[in-house]
């Protein structure tokens, strides 16, 4: 009986598995529904006649600008950490995990605060609807994304992850850059574009 | 010789389920899985089906009084609902999961638990439609559900919240569902299947599953801010407050058009195959049937707005939109000659499942045609919400659809029971399904010219419809009929049925290499494939599919590259009742939105949650250490 020609795979072509086609699959769709929600506001605004509405104040470009510097920044860390894993260093993926899950979980926090400082509820009309549901979504994927980095920092304090095996980590941070990039058109179009 | 049994032993008792009613909530297994799909999927296509009988007894003579116009309201919006979202879409993901591991040499899909998961969704969902049915608050808004008729000014009730929240449950089955074949046909297929070589219901699979992934955000979006200015007082379609009536018909449509390739382009695969065996050679135009597939894939996004021509939009913009309609039968005909290619250079034999294929090619040019008429803005315009348009999408969506998932159970059957059906009943069904067809909706065309609405509940007499409508209401029953003798057929065949060889057609596929019925394994040894007609290889140039044997414990071959070659192995995950639990938590989590119960709805939430972190945990004790 002869035996399967086996390929020899580096540890980058050990990821693209079928859990990595699987994630890049699920990061498709879900930015087709922020590009549909994204898609519905500016619909929504090009047959009104002033937007935001007349009354209402574009939102204050100062403090987002802050907190968006910090999400981006948590990508950071977790890059360092899935490299340093990679060969092998699990103390530095250890690090890198919660030092982003910290920046994660500021941008989180100031956002629940700006919900709370708004000068309109979603109930208002649609602007304030659009505005909240959207930015709302966004954050109900990071808190997804913390909680899933919980998970993954509970797997490495119990030592599960090494140079080859590690997967766990390479999806988890495929997910958390996505959501940092989503929140990039999100701030463009909610919060910058709004001004013009 | 006695190493080998052993290992077979090994290998069975490695994919051996749990027995009984513990089995029945754990599995894992795709074929399991497949064939419950398209049971349950059956259940609601009889529903569907029941509630039109309802509507046809209703419409056969003018001012007729079997129903009131609110429970005609309900009846057409279930129909509608549960025939799309219950029955259509389920059921050819019930036989993609079924048949693409086989077709491209797998032991099971790329996410065996994913996959049990989508089907318990499915379950969920549909026990949350139908549930409205049974407290008698069934959704009365029609299928598409439009505003502001479904906001909660015009429909304060409970009814179109079923629809709202339902449609966003299922949307979560079918949307995993296409990462799992997507993911499947990209990693698994059996070593030496080359791009070149996936058979056409494998690559109609994929273009299928590539659209889901593209346009049912859309009518998840469209149903969730529909849902939040339902429940939740959000603004998004009120008018008043500087919402959008029209961006609602925008988000449905731009999922409810790719919607009809999503489901046709399954229903191509199965014509195709079943084509391809029955003329007994190899398909004509293998290449242009691929080319054909992408083709309509891509452009079914640019032609949504054909849905909308009766709501004002400027003349350009539908100009481009009705252009677009035209161009899809370019890549529809290309099908069509492939079709007529390979029979012609073939030797056809007529059995149950090639006349359903036969069936569905008449049916379909038909639909098609009429399809090229109400792409046409000025046509539309006079027949839209007529029962033209009715016969038109009946056509299409029934007749196209329908003919070959019939066809698709003749040819199939034997292969997931091991057991023959009747080619005679089935013969007889068909007949009886293909007049009853045409006699039900070929008249719609012509009532709806006579100026007749969709969606009315009576007509008064003397305007002309009368006798169409009686027809029309016969022929209802004739297909009906039809769809029994099937049903007798294969409770006829699972009772006393011919035991059914490997291969009873003389097929081309994998999956008529192994056992009928399919062993749990699939595949001893996994086939090395060498050709588009793998069971034909043997005679094209002598070489045999039988490979290297496969793994011996619970895993199927990853493969890759251009050549696709081995790469690695997947592990084929045990049995766990995990998915069917997390299914249960988003089914309590629905409950508790629908009723507005933030107790449920954190109880649900809670129990999915511990179901999928629960289930995320366990996936990388499942890897052996030795995987690397």
């Amino acid at each position: 009986m002869s035996t399967v020609n086996t390929v020899v795979l580096g540890p980058q072509d050990r990821s693209r598995r079928t859990g990595w086609w699987g994630m890049v699959l699920l990061i498709v769709t879900e930015a087709m529904i922020f590009a549909a929600l994204l898609s519905a506001s500016f619909f929504v605004r090009a047959n009104s006649a002033s937007w935001p509405p007349a009354g209402i104040e574009p939102p204050d470009l100062g403090r987002i600008g802050v907190f968006t510097l910090v999400l981006l920044a948590s990508s950071v860390p977790l890059f360092w950490g899935e490299a340093a894993i990679r060969r092998g260093q699990v103390g530095r993926l250890r690090v890198g995990l919660a030092v982003s899950w910290l920046l994660g979980a500021v941008f989180v926090i100031n956002q629940v605060l700006e919900f709370h400082d708004l000068p309109f509820r979603a109930t208002d009309d649609a602007y304030a609807s659009l505005f909240i549901v959207i930015t709302g979504l966004h954050g109900l994927h990071l808190v997804v994304g913390l909680a899933m980095s919980v998970v993954v920092q509970l797997k490495a304090a119990l030592g599960w992850f090494d140079a080859r095996r590690h997967e766990t980590v390479t999806l988890f941070s495929m997910y958390w850059h996505f959501v940092d990039i989503v929140w990039l058109f999100v701030f463009a179009s909610l919060y910058v574009s709004v001004r013009w | 010789m006695t190493a080998v049994v052993a290992d077979h032993e090994r290998i069975e008792r490695a994919w051996r389920d749990r027995p009984g009613l513990l089995g029945f909530f754990t599995t894992v297994d795709h074929k399991r899985l497949g064939i419950r799909y398209i049971v349950t999927s059956f259940v609601f296509f009889f529903v569907a089906g029941l509630l039109a009988l309802v509507m046809r007894a209703q419409l056969a003579r003018p001012n007729g009084d079997v129903v009131s116009p609110d429970a005609y309201n309900q009846l057409f919006t279930m129909h509608g609902t549960l025939m799309i979202f219950l029955f259509n879409t389920p059921v050819l993901a019930g036989f993609g999961n079924y048949l693409v591991p086989l077709l491209i040499g797998a032991r099971d899909m790329a996410f065996p638990r994913l996959n049990a998961f989508s089907y318990w969704i499915f379950v969920g969902a549909g026990v949350f439609v139908s549930a409205s049915m049974v407290i008698g608050k069934a959704p009365d808004g029609g299928w598409f559900a439009y505003v502001p008729l479904t906001g909660k000014a015009a429909s304060p009730g409970i009814n179109l919240d079923f629809w709202g929240l339902g449609v966003i449950f299922v949307g979560i089955s079918t949307t995993v569902g296409a990462v799992n074949f997507l993911v499947t046909a990209f990693k698994l297929r059996a070593p030496g299947m080359t791009v070149n070589r996936i058979p056409i219901l494998v690559w109609s699979y994929v273009a299928m599953a590539f659209m889901i992934l593209f346009a049912v955000p859309a009518i998840t979006v469209s149903a969730a801010l529909l849902e939040a200015d339902r429940l939740f007082d959000t603004k998004f379609y009120v008018v008043e407050a500087g919402g959008n009536a029209l961006l609602y018909q925008h988000l449905f449509w731009f999922w409810g058009h790719p919607e009809v390739y999503i489901l046709f382009l399954p229903a191509v695969g199965m014509v195709t195959t079943i084509i391809t065996t029955f003329a007994r050679r190899p398909l004509a135009g293998y290449l242009w049937q691929v080319a054909a597939l992408i083709g309509i894939a891509f452009i079914s996004f640019g032609v949504w707005v054909h849905h909308m021509f009766a709501t004002g939009l400027p003349t350009t913009a539908m100009g481009f939109f009705s252009a677009a309609s035209f161009v899809i039968a370019i890549p529809s005909a290309v099908l069509y000659f492939s079709w007529i290619g390979t029979m012609w250079g073939g030797r056809v034999r007529f059995t149950a499942p090639m006349l359903f294929a036969l069936g569905f090619l008449l049916i379909f040019l038909i639909g098609g045609i009429t399809g090229v008429m109400v792409a046409s803005l000025p046509f539309d315009l006079q027949v839209t919400d007529s029962y033209f348009v009715v016969a038109h999408f009946h056509y299409v969506l029934n007749g196209a659809v329908v003919f070959p998932i019939f066809g698709a159970i003749y040819y199939w059957m034997p292969k997931m029971t091991g057991r023959l059906l009747s080619d005679r009943l089935g013969r007889w069904s068909f007949w009886t399904m293909l007049v009853g067809f045409n006699v039900t909706f070929g008249p719609m065309h012509v009532l709806g010219e006579l100026g007749m609405a969709r969606r009315i509940s009576t007509y008064g007499n003397g305007l002309g419809w009368d006798t169409l409508n009686m027809i029309v209401s016969l022929g209802s029953v004739v297909f009906a009929a039809g769809t029994l003798m099937t049903v007798v057929n294969v409770a006829g065949s699972l009772r006393h049925g011919n035991p059914a060889p490997a291969d009873p057609w003389g097929a081309d596929t994998l999956e008529w290499s192994i056992p009928s019925p399919a062993p749990e394994h699939n595949f001893t040894t996994i086939p090395v494939v060498g050709s588009r007609h793998p069971l034909w290889q043997l005679d094209e140039d002598g070489e045999a599919i039988d490979g290297p044997a496969g793994p011996g414990r619970r895993g199927t071959p990853i493969t890759g590259g251009l050549d696709t070659v081995h790469e690695d192995e997947l592990v084929v995950p045990q049995p766990t009742a995990l998915p069917a639990l997390a299914a249960l938590g988003v089914l309590v989590f629905f409950v508790g939105l629908l009723i507005s119960a933030t107790v449920v709805l954190v109880l649900g939430g809670v129990i999915g949650l511990a179901g999928l972190v629960t289930w995320g945990w366990r996936t990388d004790v499942d890897r052996p250490e030795v995987a690397t």
